[in-house]
């Protein structure tokens, strides 16, 4: 395979996986927004920097309103993570790498540019808001769908399926890093009805709040999120599941190669980490130390994986 | 005016042959349904993103090129003429490629003047002695027809560099297959959809001598905003090739390499759909970015085929284009089988003055225009138009040559009022390799949407239409 088609490959999903991360964050933001209105603007601002936009959001925008907030994260094509600005540059990757997909991964990437090229052609009104956000994670989970149900499983998935967990990895890093405040035992009264709020967002934004309440009916604490978030391989958002499967399909391609490169090396390091550590042993070391050290490690292997299999320059 | 489908222009008229048993069919549709399968086609061809990106439009920069559901159709006995026809012309077209960067003994005979060649712009010196492998240099031509009458065919440009459109043969048929399969089981038309496997085939056939093996085949694109990106990753897919850009090749050993997820692996054939001038930023255009530096030195050492090879553009050279019936006897014994439009020089002052007395009534072209760009159509444009044209000539006349304004056949389209009338041409696809030109039966039928005009580009509102070939 071409590098510059396993770069396109890998991108197409980062982009796909970025639309869905960004909806949920806004549909957190908007769900807060609409229960505490006192302290939304914050919510707004906080929404912003776990999009990792905020320098572009503030060279535009004097304040953090909804009306901006929503707009600059579904639409603006001056911040190139927009959904709509991702979904275009997912549908120029797929372009890129049409020869290596099925027409059902195709049509369907371009289904989904279609469709919300439509329906973010206009600012979109609260009122709709929660439809628009739904289409959004439909669209890309159809895509996924003709990934999983027409696809080889050969290089090809594998390169798919990294741009996929290592973006995933970094979303659910970016919300713990800009919220991990919340979680810290100090500041936290548990029970208390401001905090019970900050939590259920952050599962919110991970679609993982029932999740979290089948597996703990009855136990809603910070160490016990963090831990479901971070270290618990059942959640698919979670460092542990994404990294599950980074190492498998890293381990794919050193197999299907013949060849092991210093990527493989760097994914079973991190993994090694995620099960060998405890949800108490980071706490006591330092959650946002942690978490920091997660998200460098998680951009490092990224451009690691570049490097070894030649994507060199080809991102769109 | 000759109509492909109806002998007359009376509400009652009766069909020509090959559109007896369509007529038939059409006759017993419900009109809203058709319409519906128009609109449905439309749906089809935008998911699956068969568009051409038109150059400077920032809005819908992607557009659909208008398909209409009123096949083009061509019986066998006319199509086994065509086919002898371009089979012919394209051979003699590589003869005198050949020739005219070898020994040039068309010239010597005195056939064509020298400076036609030598101060050609399309004629490439660095092409003088190379031979390319097999010695093919237009795997891959398409032929444009026109047609004025029953017996009547005229080639009106021989596209010998990259031709392109033939993703539209295939999807075209794809549609018509989809929305109308009971029509095929009523009437037999030959298939097109072996095309890709031919392309392969042919390219592989085409592979440098010292290739072993399964020759390996990729296809060059100028990347993806090019126009016809849609047709090279189409190609490129259907005929299991890598679809490369300049930044994926780099020559590696003396071969020319893709970059891979392990390592360079080395090619044997390049089917490009970039330009001559930028395939090699070390031989021509220094700032090209879109082909593979020392790819020429390659070349010449007879370790990887270009398809079409550099250089072709002196054969399908609009001034060139008038030597054809010249150039076909010269080389292959025969006469032409297919005719040259009647093409009136500019170059030369007797036909110049012809030219400027009656450009009222004729068609102007840039010898190295296309895309129906920078000509004059002297029936359709105002005195003032004319007028700016007569400036130009005058100013550059070896840059322009004239023909008549062709009665061109139309064939019926679908539209709200029932069929109406449009003006087409053909564009067949004819491959070529040491052992053979094969050419698909069927092509490219493009035609002018609007009620009486004459052109057929997709760039200038024109659509296209499936091109059924009868079977005997």
């Amino acid at each position: 395979m071409l590098g510059k088609t396993a770069g396109g490959l890998y991108w197409m999903f980062r982009y796909l996986e970025r639309s869905e991360n960004i909806s949920r964050l806004i549909d957190a933001g908007f769900r807060i927004a609409l229960t505490r209105s006192k302290s939304a603007n914050d919510e707004w601002a906080s929404v912003i920097r776990t999009a990792g936009v905020r320098e572009s959001y503030e060279q535009k925008y004097d304040s953090y309103t909804a009306t901006s907030v929503i707009d600059f994260l579904l639409r603006d094509s001056d911040n190139p993570s927009s959904v709509m600005s991702v979904v275009d540059s997912a549908r120029l990757n797929a372009r890129l790498v049409r020869t290596a997909l099925t027409r059902e991964v195709w049509e369907s990437t371009n289904e989904c540019w279609m469709t919300l090229k439509q329906l973010l052609a206009r600012p979109v009104s609260e009122r709709e808001l929660p439809r628009v956000l739904d289409t959004v994670r439909q669209q890309s989970a159809l895509v996924r769908g003709a990934l999983h149900g027409t696809m080889l499983r050969t290089d090809i998935y594998n390169f798919a399926r990294l741009g996929t967990f290592l973006e995933r990895a970094d979303n659910t890093a970016r919300i713990l890093d800009v919220k991990y405040y919340v979680l810290l035992p100090s500041v936290s009264f548990v029970g208390s009805s401001l905090d019970n709020i900050q939590w259920e967002t952050i599962l919110r934004s991970v679609s993982g709040q029932r999740a979290y309440r089948w597996l703990y009916p009855a136990k809603v604490d910070p160490v016990t999120i963090a831990d479901f978030l971070m270290l618990d391989a059942r959640m698919p958002r979670s460092f542990a599941f994404c990294y599950t499967h980074i190492a498998a399909n890293l381990d794919y391609l050193e197999k299907d190669y013949g060849i092991s490169r210093p990527c493989h090396e760097q994914a079973d390091e991190i993994l090694d980490n995620l099960k060998e550590t405890t949800i108490d042993q980071i706490f006591e070391d330092g959650l946002h130390e942690f978490i920091g050290e997660f998200i460098s490690r998680n951009i490092s292997i990224g451009n690691q994986i570049e490097n070894d299999y030649q994507f060199y320059g080809n991102a769109v | 005016m000759f109509d492909e489908m109806r002998l007359s222009d009376a509400p009652d008229s009766g069909c020509r042959d090959p559109y007896q048993e369509y007529a038939q069919w059409f006759g017993s549709e419900d009109p809203s349904r058709l319409r519906k399968k128009a609109s449905e086609a439309e749906a089809f061809f935008r998911r699956t993103g068969i568009t051409f990106n038109v150059y400077g439009a920032e809005e819908a920069a992607e557009r659909l090129i208008p398909f209409d559901l009123v096949p083009r159709i061509i019986s066998a006995r006319e199509w086994s003429k065509l086919e002898k026809g371009i089979i012919q012309r394209v051979q003699a077209i590589n003869a005198f490629l050949y020739d005219i960067y070898h020994r040039q003994e068309i010239i010597r005979a005195g056939r064509i003047p020298l400076e036609l060649v030598e101060n050609n712009e399309a004629f490439l010196p660095e092409m003088i002695g190379v031979d390319p492998p097999g010695k093919i240099y237009t795997h891959i031509v398409g032929t444009d027809l026109v047609r004025t009458g029953e017996d009547d065919f005229f080639v009106l440009e021989d596209n010998a560099r990259t031709p392109s459109g033939v993703s539209y043969m295939l999807e075209n048929r794809e549609t018509m297959l989809h929305m109308f399969p009971e029509l095929f089981s009523q009437i037999k038309v030959r298939e097109v959809s072996s095309y890709p496997r031919n392309l392969r085939r042919s390219l592989g056939e085409s592979a440098p001598a010292s290739c072993s093996g399964d020759p390996v085949v990729a296809v060059l694109t100028p990347g993806i905003y090019n126009s016809a990106y849609f047709e090279h990753s189409f190609l490129a897919d259907q005929m299991g090739a890598e679809l490369v850009e300049g930044h994926d090749l780099r020559v590696v050993d003396g071969r020319i390499a893709m970059r891979t997820t392990q390592g360079y692996s080395p090619i044997d054939v390049l089917y490009r759909r970039v330009d001559d001038e930028y395939l090699d930023p070390l031989t021509f255009n220094p700032v090209s970015q879109l082909g593979v530096p020392g790819i020429m030195d390659v070349y010449r050492a007879g370790n990887i085929t270009i398809a079409n090879a550099p250089g072709t553009g002196i054969a399908d050279d609009k001034a060139i284009y008038s030597y054809l019936p010249e150039i076909v006897e010269f080389y292959t014994g025969e006469s032409a089988i297919l005719k040259n439009v009647e093409t009136w020089r500019c170059s030369e002052p007797d036909q110049l003055a012809y030219v400027l007395e009656n450009l009222q009534d004729l068609v102007v072209k840039e010898v190295h225009g296309s895309g129906g760009y920078g000509m004059l159509i002297g029936p359709t444009s105002s005195k003032k138009e004319i007028e700016t044209f007569r400036a130009k000539l005058k100013d550059k006349p070896g840059n322009y040559i004239a023909q008549p304004t062709l009665a061109l056949s139309t064939v019926p389209i679908f539209t709200r009022k029932g069929l109406a009338p449009r003006h087409v041409d053909l564009r067949p696809f004819a491959l070529t390799s040491p052992q053979q030109t094969v050419v698909a039966p069927g092509g490219l039928t493009r035609v002018a949407l609007k009620k009486g005009s004459l052109v057929v580009n997709s760039s200038q509102g024109g659509g296209t239409k499936d091109t059924w070939v009868l079977e005997e």
